[in-house]
């Protein structure tokens, strides 16, 4: 019997690794079908307005094309998400730059951009909206009745904060902290291919993490039953949230392409394209007003937060709904009101982005954080330490923390590592005599595992473990790989769990017509709710075994596959599969906002260290230290490198990642001026872990993905503000930013930061 | 025309319109996928494959200009059976997530160590600034570079 703890918790090296490493893995811009025609898209060039007329420029031979529009959709002309107020394809009216109108297929790819470009069509044009403010005004109303997408109210035990708190509070501190946009900036580009037949239906093959969302989306658009739309994952270049919901677009509008053409079509966007027309993070403004006591405490808050939803509504009502339960930061808070909204702009929609709506409210308290401890004279550190959440606390929502949290702990750990305390008062005495300033500076967050709220119970996930005829246990699942390690740590799981060797278990690709539904692939939850359910499910198949007689107690890797195989001669197949089933102590009420939000969350302290240059103005982060409490770390080299490229995509929201629009158009669509970091921007990054075993999680085990994500940007502003004085409170914070603010100081020294 | 290359140690002549650039060519004609591409104008490296000893991003190069070149992609860097160290490192210390930008990485850290058999940790992150990942931060990279500098002889 392998010994167990070899595997789980174990850098076990990435199931997929050797065919990525030689560039044998297959993405989808690698594959060909037979007879394979190519697709293009045809997109509005204008903000908002009504389609007067689509012409076609009599130089292109178009009897070659296969051309598709609103009118060739047999079913529904919606991408159906939390509604379906989006288009397959607009019809009669645009709402954004880029949305699809019309979808072009030939032979030869060369043959597209030409065509696209003849293609002329003119609009009637109506005022549109581009930012939070001007939406909330409704001079102009873009969608529904108000512009609102959504809202929510998150009340401390669902009781509005009592008028005396304000009245008898040592001082009240409010902020406002804006975030913007944000490219997920996946290296491989969305992409899929199509295939149609009347008798079989519909096949997408392509880059999504999903591949049940895109189910749904075909059978809407094409009026097919869910096993007449197979949708196949093919290894996926990067997708952070940006093949969460896109991909029903993009799959939808090959599908019908291939009815009409009556070829396979493949369609795969070029950077500027992705970059124009699919989703990015919601940019966000969230004020805060904070009632204090002289020592630091707590006492009562209120936080507006609100988020650009953009044209459509896609996922912003989740995006929201996370971004509300984060709000609060992992403090206590006697009294607390949140109230959350998503407006419409016309803006391509934005959408899910890792973190999903906590990077944006963790920016605002962890900055405001800061604020409270500058305008009491205490430390940072300090006044988050007396307002921790600890165990038996009730979070915002009302959920008790019976599970260990310890951040005063974690706290203690990442000042000692980061010689914090030195490293600050050594920067106060250098920075005045210095060119270079630096600074240092901490945040403290949490992050949920899982879907929110009353998610994972609707989702009900299956997970199946079949023998193969080698009698070598298969997972089947749809949870996808995209860089993250689920194929990984899910075969360590099941290998643990049945006693394997890694390397004797294995895992199909996510194929529609094979695999259950096992879930999206997001929320950080795939190693711990996913990871369960194979833990389960394997455990299930080892009993099957065991009941079955041939297979001892006490067995080897060939005792088992023996078993195995009698077990297949005699019954012909064994599947093993489990559901999901929800503990019942948690609960959330949808209605009232409150309950158990998540089953775990995992908790962390980042420290950041700047140096902003005074010729330049530019800052960069010098040092990072990364503690966090994820319970069990499955694979650490996995998990280490999760947090360090959550960690290098939040310096890049926090420093150069900025999305220009203008007039609703993305004015820098190239990687060329949407700046990311590279090798020689990131930090000496020290990632470590504190483990606490967590009961939800297979073997201990909580979400990892996201959390990263949230805690960077205001650690490092935080740290800025140490180095220049100034308080910046919106991100991304670029060179140009830090001198604006630098000379109007010179000018009005009365706007120095608190 | 016709165009001869060199491609990993293996020559061959390709009809290709001459301005057709060399990332299709390589893709297309030959069928060797493992050449990504990513932005499509020189900025991210996916498409990073050496020719005539230098890094160079096929999507910036006509074909026409490779006209007897000898050039190296990622197919070209493992034996018969065996991993190249660089690739062997980069599974092992988790230098390859979601893996796009590894064949563009793992070259431009092949020619970063023929150039530089023993780089710093500055010379690393220097060396490799013209590949984007947008997966690892680039800190597990960072090892399997400086574990494969530690397996090379120094010659």
């Amino acid at each position: 019997m392998t010994n167990q703890r070899q595997i789980v918790g174990h850098s076990s090296p990435r199931k997929e690794g050797a065919a990525k490493v030689t560039g044998r893995a297959q993405y989808v811009d690698d594959l060909t079908l037979p007879g394979m025609w190519y697709g293009a898209t045809v997109r509005s060039t204008i903000p908002r307005g009504r389609i007067v007329s689509i012409t076609f420029d009599p130089a292109i031979p178009w009897h070659e094309f296969t051309i598709v529009s609103a009118a060739d959709i047999p079913g529904e002309n919606a991408i159906v998400h939390v509604t379906s107020d989006q288009p397959c394809l607009a019809s009669g009216r645009v709402n954004h730059v880029a949305e699809p109108i019309l979808l072009l297929a030939h032979p030869d790819r060369a043959a597209l951009p030409a065509a696209v470009a003849a293609v002329n069509i003119a609009y009637e044009e109506l005022p549109a909206v581009f930012t939070i403010e001007d939406s909330e005004s409704q001079k102009e109303i873009i969608w529904g009745e108000d512009n609102t997408f959504k809202t929510f109210l998150l009340q401390k035990d669902r009781q509005p904060v009592p008028d005396k708190v304000w009245r008898s509070a040592d001082c009240i501190v409010e902020g406002e902290y804006r975030t913007g946009a944000q490219e997920q900036l996946y290296i491989e580009n969305n992409g899929v291919i199509a295939e149609y037949s009347t008798g079989e239906g519909i096949t997408v093959r392509g880059s999504m993490q999903c591949p049940y969302y895109l189910v749904e989306a075909l059978a809407h658009v094409f009026r097919l039953p869910a096993e007449k739309c197979r949708v196949i994952q093919t290894e996926t270049g990067g997708a952070f949230g940006g093949k969460e919901d896109f991909p029903s677009v993009i799959g939808c509008h090959a599908a019908l392409l291939a009815m009409k053409s009556g070829h396979p079509v493949k369609l795969c966007y070029d950077r500027a394209e992705d970059m124009a027309a699919t989703t990015k993070r919601h940019p966000s403004r969230t004020r805060i007003r904070t009632a204090v006591s002289r020592d630091g405490k707590l006492l009562a808050g209120e936080i507006d937060f609100t988020i650009d939803g953009g044209a459509y509504v896609t996922l912003s009502p989740v995006v929201l709904s996370r971004g509300t339960i984060h709000a609060p930061g992992p403090y206590h808070w006697p009294h607390l009101t949140v109230r959350a909204k998503a407006v419409a702009t016309n803006i391509p929609p934005h959408g899910a982005f890792r973190g999903f709506g906590a990077p944006q409210s963790i920016f605002a308290i962890e900055r405001h954080m800061d604020k409270i401890a500058h305008t009491l004279g205490l430390a940072p550190e300090e006044v988050r330490r007396r307002n921790f959440l600890t165990t038996g606390d009730r979070t915002a929502t009302g959920q008790l923390l019976s599970d260990s949290v310890d951040l005063d702990r974690l706290l203690t750990r990442a000042l000692e590592e980061s010689g914090y305390h030195t490293k600050r008062a050594q920067f106060a005495k250098e920075n005045p005599g210095s060119a270079m300033k630096k600074g240092i500076g901490i945040a403290s967050f949490f992050h949920g595992a899982g879907f929110t709220g009353s998610g994972e119970r609707r989702l009900a996930s299956v997970v199946t473990i079949e023998l193969t005829a080698a009698g070598q246990p298969r997972i089947l699942v749809s949870s996808t790989e995209f860089g993250q390690g689920t194929n990984t740590i899910l075969c360590q799981i099941a290998a643990e769990t049945l006693h394997l060797p890694y390397d004797d278990v294995l895992i199909a690709q996510p194929d529609t017509s094979v695999v259950p539904n096992s879930g999206p692939t997001v929320a950080s939850r795939t190693a711990m709710v996913v990871g369960k359910l194979v833990e389960r499910a394997a455990l299930k198949l080892l009993s099957i075994l065991m009941q079955s007689g041939d297979l001892p107690e006490d067995f080897t890797p060939e005792d088992f596959r023996r078993a195995a195989t009698i077990y297949l001669g005699r019954h012909g197949e064994l599947r093993s599969t489990v559901e999901y089933e929800p503990a019942a102590s948690i609960f959330w009420d949808d209605e009232r906002f409150s309950g158990d939000a998540y089953p775990a969350y995992a908790w962390a302290v980042y420290i950041a260290e700047v140096a902003v240059d005074t010729a330049t103005y530019s800052a960069q982060v010098t040092d990072f230290y990364a503690l966090q409490e994820v319970g069990r770390v499955l694979n650490p080299t996995l998990a280490t490198g999760q947090i360090e490229g959550g960690i290098a995509q939040a310096i890049g929201y926090a420093l150069y990642e900025k999305c220009i629009w203008q007039n609703g158009v993305l004015a820098n669509n190239q990687m060329t001026n949407y700046i990311i970091p590279t090798s020689a921007d990131v930090p000496l990054m020290h990632v470590s872990f504190e483990e606490v075993p967590c009961p939800h999680g297979p073997g201990g085990a909580k979400g990892i993905g996201e959390l990263p994500m949230d805690g960077p940007a205001p650690a490092i502003l935080n740290a800025i503000e140490q180095a220049t004085g100034i308080a910046f409170n919106k991100i991304p914070l670029l060179p140009e930013d830090i001198y604006e603010q630098v000379e109007r100081m010179t000018t009005a020294p009365a706007e120095t930061a608190a | 025309m016709t165009i001869k290359l060199t491609i990993n140690r293996e020559e061959s002549a390709i009809e290709a319109p001459p301005m057709k650039r060399l990332l299709d060519v390589l893709r297309e004609d030959l069928h060797l996928t493992g050449t990504k591409e990513g932005c499509g104008e020189g900025e991210c490296g996916a498409c990073a494959v050496i020719v005539n000893g230098e890094l160079v991003n096929s999507c910036l190069v006509p074909v026409l200009q490779a006209e007897g070149a000898r050039i190296t992609t990622i197919e070209g860097l493992a034996g018969e059976q065996r991993l190249h160290p660089i690739q062997q490192c980069f599974l092992e210390e988790g230098g390859a997530q979601c893996g796009i930008c590894t064949p563009g990485m793992i070259l431009a850290a092949h020619h970063l160590l023929q150039k530089n058999p023993r780089p710093t940790f500055v010379q690393i992150q220097e060396g490799l600034a013209g590949n984007l990942c947008r997966c690892t931060g680039y800190t597990r990279i960072f090892k399997a570079v400086q574990q494969a500098a530690n397996l090379t002889p120094v010659p």
